[in-house]
Order: structure tokens, then sequence, then C-alpha cells
């Protein structure tokens, strides 16, 4: 990897501070997306600003009815923590699906959204629970945070503080996985909770997306069958060696009417 | 420009001056010359340079050696103990857990690391820990056989 410079700041500010001075400064939380990206030259940050030490971003909590989730929470503390067992099952059994032990030890979800990879678990849960995203500066809504491949609302120098996902009354996420590294061909989270009935697909697009019919279906009867008629067109829809835009399309349903059931 | 770090490796302590590009199983490999610790894939894969910092099981190959300043390190090499194997290490021998040994080291870091949460882990449970630990020969069933059995030796 090319040189750079390694900070590692003790706090909030300071860490802002850091990335605005630098030339072209990286946030670096778990390393498991961007310490390969950076081995392959993918990326050559002039500043890598560790985020290890900010007690801002660390830990979860329960606030009212909402689990808040700090940035750098790892996958293993998302699924070891009993608030997120016992309140928020559907968002630890998504976390113990990510990768693999070593993964999950390091991973964060403040990377895993703000890198906004289109085969990523997390984007399905802060779409799917309607979670809210709070960065430095500002509340993003799930809706509103992932805006393409890669891609998402946070402006530079920005930095994921916390994610906040209201306790829904059921949600479940199931999972097509690529066998070699589990990151999703296709995952659908559905959730039914205060503000209605949502349904999010994470690995079929280029961003994870909303599957309107779906939910309107769902909120009238919240059982399986409701799924049967709706088809979910293969138009956009990404297509690679590990699937067709067709079949994506057909594990869109199935994964969706799997995680009605286990809602249920 | 070079960083010093300073950890605690295999219980002692020790510092190296690294560049901040240098990977930690660089430090471990090249500077410290423990090289028991593997390097199979270099891309996140292959589990072979599995190592514990803090007590959990990690990728030294996707981690910076200066992320990991003050942390405690412990290698394939702290298990055995004046000459007498790990009861894991003995099980890998007893079972046949290996062929050609190149993914032993992290696989056995990665098992303690499951051991030391779940000491009693079903066959599913090995099976579905192993996912960041490839083998190319033994086609894993002598591995979970091992690590079995080897977890039972440690429960006494
Ligand atoms: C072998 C392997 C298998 C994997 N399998 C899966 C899988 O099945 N499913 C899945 O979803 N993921 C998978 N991943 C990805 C994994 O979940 C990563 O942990 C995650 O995508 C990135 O998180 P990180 O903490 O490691 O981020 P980093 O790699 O440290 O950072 C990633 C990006 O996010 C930015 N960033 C980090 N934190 C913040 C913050 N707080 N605010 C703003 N920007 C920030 C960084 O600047 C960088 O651009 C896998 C990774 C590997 C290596
Ligand atoms: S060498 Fe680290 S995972 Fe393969
Ligand atoms: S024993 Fe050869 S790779 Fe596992």
């Amino acid at each position: 990897m090319y040189q750079f410079v390694y900070q590692r700041p003790g706090s909030l500010p300071e860490a802002v501070e850091q990335s605005t001075q630098a030339r072209e400064g990286l946030f670096l939380a778990g390393g498991m997306t961007l310490i390969p990206t950076m081995k392959l030259r993918l990326t050559a940050p002039s500043n890598l600003i560790d985020l290890t030490d900010l007690a801002e971003l660390k830990g979860i909590r329960q606030e009212g009815n909402a689990i808040i989730v700090g940035a750098t929470t790892t996958h293993a503390q998302v699924v070891s923590t009993p608030e997120v067992r016992d309140l928020l099952p559907a968002l630890a059994a998504l976390a113990e699906s990510i990768g693999d032990p070593q993964v999950r030890n390091r991973g964060t979800i403040g990377g895993s959204i703000a890198n906004a990879d289109p085969a990523a678990d997390y984007p399905a849960a802060v779409v799917g629970l309607g979670a809210i995203v709070k960065t430095n500066t500002r509340t993003i809504a799930g809706d509103d945070f992932f805006t393409g491949l890669f891609e998402t609302a946070l402006d530079p120098n920005e930095l994921i503080v916390a994610v906040s996902f209201p306790i829904p009354q059921r949600a479940a996420y199931m999972k097509f996985p690529n066998p070699a590294s589990r990151y999703a061909i296709v995952g659908v989270m559905v959730s039914q909770g205060n503000d209605g009935v949502r349904v999010a697909v994470t690995g079929a697009g280029p961003n994870v997306f909303r599957v309107p019919e779906m939910e309107q279906a769902l909120a009238v009867n919240f059982a399986p069958e409701v799924l049967e008629e709706i088809t979910v067109s293969a138009d956009e829809l990404n297509e690679d060696l590990h699937a067709s835009a067709d079949y994506r399309a057909h594990l869109i349903k199935v994964m969706a009417k799997r995680a009605v059931v286990a809602a249920t | 420009m070079s960083v010093t770090v300073s950890i605690t490796l295999n219980g002692e302590s020790v510092s190296a001056a690294v560049e901040p590009s240098t990977l930690l199983v660089e430090l471990i490999r090249e500077h410290f010359r423990l090289t028991g610790t593997h390097v199979g894939c270099d891309t996140s894969q292959c589990g072979a340079c599995v190592v514990h910092v803090n007590g959990c099981s990690v990728k030294s190959c996707t981690l910076l050696a200066v992320q990991v300043e003050g942390a405690d390190i412990s290698t394939i090499e702290s298990l055995a103990k004046n000459g007498r194997l790990h009861p894991m290490q003995q099980a890998f021998k007893t079972h046949h857990g290996l062929q050609c040994g190149f993914c032993t080291p992290g696989v056995i870091m990665s098992a303690l690391d499951l051991i030391a949460n779940n000491p009693d882990p079903s066959e599913m449970e090995i099976r579905n820990w192993l996912e960041g630990n490839l083998c190319r020969c033994t086609g894993y069933n002598n591995i979970v056989r091992a690590i079995s059995a080897g977890a039972q030796a440690m429960r006494g």
C-alpha cells in the first residue's frame, strides 16, 4: 500500500479537525474494507484517522423505544449484547450472518454503512427498520442515507456517530448468502412497527431499496401468501457471475416470504 | 516516517519502530521472527494469519501494527509450554487435523477463541465458526474432530 500519516485522535472534535486539515483524510474503523482496498492501491489516503479511541462512538444503549448503536460497535458486539438480542433479535441475527468471526470481531456498523457496499447486510437493517443515522453535524433518515453504488448522503469530513433503531413489533432478516464471502446475493429485512410495514432489499440493486407493493400488501395482512401475487421486476437489478437479474428478482420474493414467516 | 509501537507479545513487553503501513502480521513475522503465523491469501479470506488481540481472534494481515498499540497479542507460539503441546495442538496431532499444516496455526487460534466463549461447541457450531479459515488439504472433517476433542481435553 502507499504510505500515509496515521493519526489517533482522542475526541470527536479532534477527529473532525484532523480530517478537515488533511489533504485526503479517511476515517479508519475496523479496517475490514479499507485496509484490503489500500493494499490493492484502489485508494490512497494521505492521512488515516483511527476512530478507536473516540468514546462518543462506542457502546450500545436503549433510549425509550430505540436501540442506539455507536458507530464503532463491532458486529460481534451487536451479536452478544443482551438488549439487542432481546429487543431487536433481527439485528443480532443480521450481524451474526456477516462474514466470519474474525471479520465480526473487527468490522463496525459505521464502517459498513459508510462504505455502502451494494451487497452489505446493515443497509437492509437501516432502511428496513426505519433507523436514523446520527452524525457529528446532523441526523439523516435511513431512507435518505444510501444514495447509490458505494454512495451515501455523508459530506466530506462528516462522521457517523451512531445509528438509532426504533424497536419494531416484529422483524426478521433473511439472506441468500454468497457461499464464499457471506455477503448478500439478496437479503431482505421485513419489519412492522409504529410507522407501518417496511420491506428493504440489499444485494439486488446498486443500493438498498424498499418494495412498496409488498409493504402495502403486508400492512393489510402480515402473511407470506399476500406476496404470492406480487411480481418483482428484474429491471435494473444486479447481474454478475453469482446470479442473474431474473434470479435475484425471484430471490427477493422468496427471502421476503421467509422473513415474514420468521417474523410472525 | 516510522512510529514506535509497544505491545505485549506472548506475555513479553516489546516495542518496534514501524512504518504506518506495516501490517501486524509483518511485525510478528518479520520484526519479531515469529513465523508460526502464516500469510496465505493476504486478502482477508483464508485465516492462516489469525492471532489474538486482547483475547479476540483477528486476521493479522488486515490490521496495521499501529492499530494494536498497547494491546496484548498472542500467537501460536504462546501455546506449547516447556516443550509440551497445548491440549488443542495435541488433539490436532492425535486426530490428524492437519496435512501440510499451512492453515493450522490460524485454525487453532480461531478455535481457541470459540472455546473461550463456548467450551462445549456442537459440530455445527464448530463448522460455522470456521467460516473464516480455509484448508486446502484435509476436507475439514478431521479439523472438526480435533477441535471437539481439544475442547473436551481443555474441559478436563
Ligand atoms: C472476508 C470478509 C467478508 C465479509 N463479509 C461481509 C458480509 O457477509 N456482509 C457484510 O455486510 N459485510 C461483509 N464484510 C465487510 C465488513 O462488514 C466490514 O466490516 C465493513 O464493510 C466495513 O466496516 P469497517 O469497520 O471494517 O470499516 P473500515 O474498513 O474501517 O472503513 C470503511 C469505510 O467507511 C469509512 N468509515 C468508517 N467508519 C466511519 C464513520 N464512523 N463515519 C464515517 N465514515 C466511516 C472509512 O473511511 C472507509 O471509507 C466482509 C469483509 C471481509 C474482509
Ligand atoms: S493471510 Fe490473512 S486472511 Fe489470508
Ligand atoms: S492442512 Fe494444508 S491447508 Fe490445511
